[in-house]
């Protein structure tokens, strides 16, 4: 979701040339940063966005597959769906914490995704119409995700690499799980085979744009490589899904919806066709088919859930008033 | 922590009898059993742990990061308080 948290972020930082020099060299050194270090304004910044947008992602990501949770077609799928989704919000939460090591509130950061400031990863926004979007989404959404976290468990922020760690060993069973969705349709009867067909067709492309924009378009990408919060660029990232999932989907039979697809030998990579990035800036806009339908989920969540917050305050108010009294009286 | 803002927790899961409890992550709740449930929930999905400590984020004393080479390196150089150090010949054995 990942390679698209940095849309938005500074990285211009303004501090003196031997403060930055002695960073790099505790960077360079790939000793890691942690919440107290002295670190440059723009390391900071570029951290909160890009670690908040991630958390929005996978909190925002729990809305096309919890469509699917009442209507999965067995007691099996269902509970891995349930799984699968909780374990989402579990990585929005372990992202969030360490953002908020940063500095920025956990109020703030849900404010500015409610306000639109801040983004989460384009692919949200696509519509799961079919149960085996479910499938194509476990496999590739997942798939390209977890390209993007492995290399950020060795991001040169300490709690973001461990949030990551975390996240990547959870994440290989969304994957598996939504692979073995796709074979078991694609080796069904040709109706389901063709619905499995009609997902990939669909989710291919927003899924390779969930890498990010080309390394030449790119704003941030460069000082982000410097500050090792990144460690390799997004079209070397998407190069590695292309070359991972293609024989996957030869697997399954299904075609992927790309006709210039084909292998070179000489760069020893797949070749594939030019990507709509005109749609891709649409959608991270918010022109997107579901971009309005799933600000409008996470702010009726907000708000429907204020009286919560309110309560469990005073609710634990209360408990501490008795707990204070009862250690007065035994006085 | 400004007003209305759940107070912040720190985990630590000890993952089986026999090794200590480790720092985790952390969560927000409102109080102390609600801070063990949400921890609960939240980082042992998969077996993690056979117990769980919270502790609000605002007790723990941290040493100053800026203080780190006054108060560290001074064991840097005392390579004599590691057994290393001294040359035991291989006919005495293993000690």
């Amino acid at each position: 979701m990942y390679s698209q948290g940095l849309i938005g972020a500074k990285t211009e930082t303004t501090e003196d040339e031997s403060f930055l020099a002695a960073f790099q060299a505790r960077i360079d050194a790939e000793e890691k940063i942690e919440p107290n270090d002295p670190m440059p304004v723009g390391y900071r910044r570029t951290l909160i966005r890009q670690i908040g947008q991630h958390a929005h992602s996978e909190i925002v990501g729990m809305l096309p597959e919890g469509n699917w949770i009442t209507r999965a077609p067995s007691l099996k799928r269902k509970a891995a769906l349930l799984a699968k989704v909780q374990d989402e919000g579990g990585h929005g939460l372990y992202l969030y914490s360490a953002a908020e090591t940063l500095g920025v509130s956990r109020e703030q950061m849900t404010e500015e995704l409610l306000s639109g400031k801040a983004k989460y990863s384009s692919i949200f926004n696509y519509p799961t119409q079919t149960w085996a979007d479910i499938g194509a989404i476990g496999w590739l959404v997942d798939g390209a995700a977890i390209m993007n976290q492995i290399p950020l468990c060795r991001c040169s922020y300490g709690p973001y690499a461990r949030a990551m760690i975390r996240v990547c060993k959870e994440e290989s069973f969304h994957q598996r799980q939504g692979y073995e969705i796709m074979m078991t349709l694609a080796r069904g009867t040709p109706d389901q085979k063709e619905l499995a067909q009609d997902a990939l067709n669909r989710w291919w492309w927003p899924s390779l744009m969930m890498f990010g924009p080309h390394d030449g378009d790119s704003q941030h990408g460069d000082q982000s490589m410097a500050w090792k919060i990144k460690r390799f660029t997004n079209d070397e990232l998407r190069q590695q899904f292309v070359d991972s999932t293609v024989p996957q989907a030869q697997y399954l039979g299904l075609t992927l919806p790309d006709p210039d697809l084909k292998w070179n030998d000489e760069r020893g990579h797949y070749d594939f066709g030019a990507i709509d990035w005109d749609e891709f800036w649409r959608v991270v806009k918010g022109g997107g088919t579901m971009n309005k339908e799933r600000i409008a989920a996470r702010k009726k969540a907000w708000d429907d859930g204020e009286w919560v917050r309110e309560a469990v305050l005073a609710h634990g108010e209360k408990r501490k008033a008795r707990r204070e009294a009862a250690k007065m009286a035994a006085e | 922590m400004a007003k209305n803002e759940i107070p912040l927790w720190e985990v630590f899961i000890r993952p089986r009898n026999g090794l200590a409890h480790k720092h985790c992550g952390s969560v927000h709740a409102a109080d102390e059993v609600m801070a063990l449930q949400a921890a609960r929930d939240v980082y042992t999905r998969r077996g993690e742990g056979v117990s769980i400590w919270v502790v609000p984020s605002a007790s723990i004393v941290a040493s100053d990061p800026d203080q780190k080479a006054e108060n560290f390196e001074p064991a840097a150089s005392k390579i004599y308080r590691h057994p290393t150090f001294y040359e035991i010949p291989d006919e005495v054995g293993h000690m």
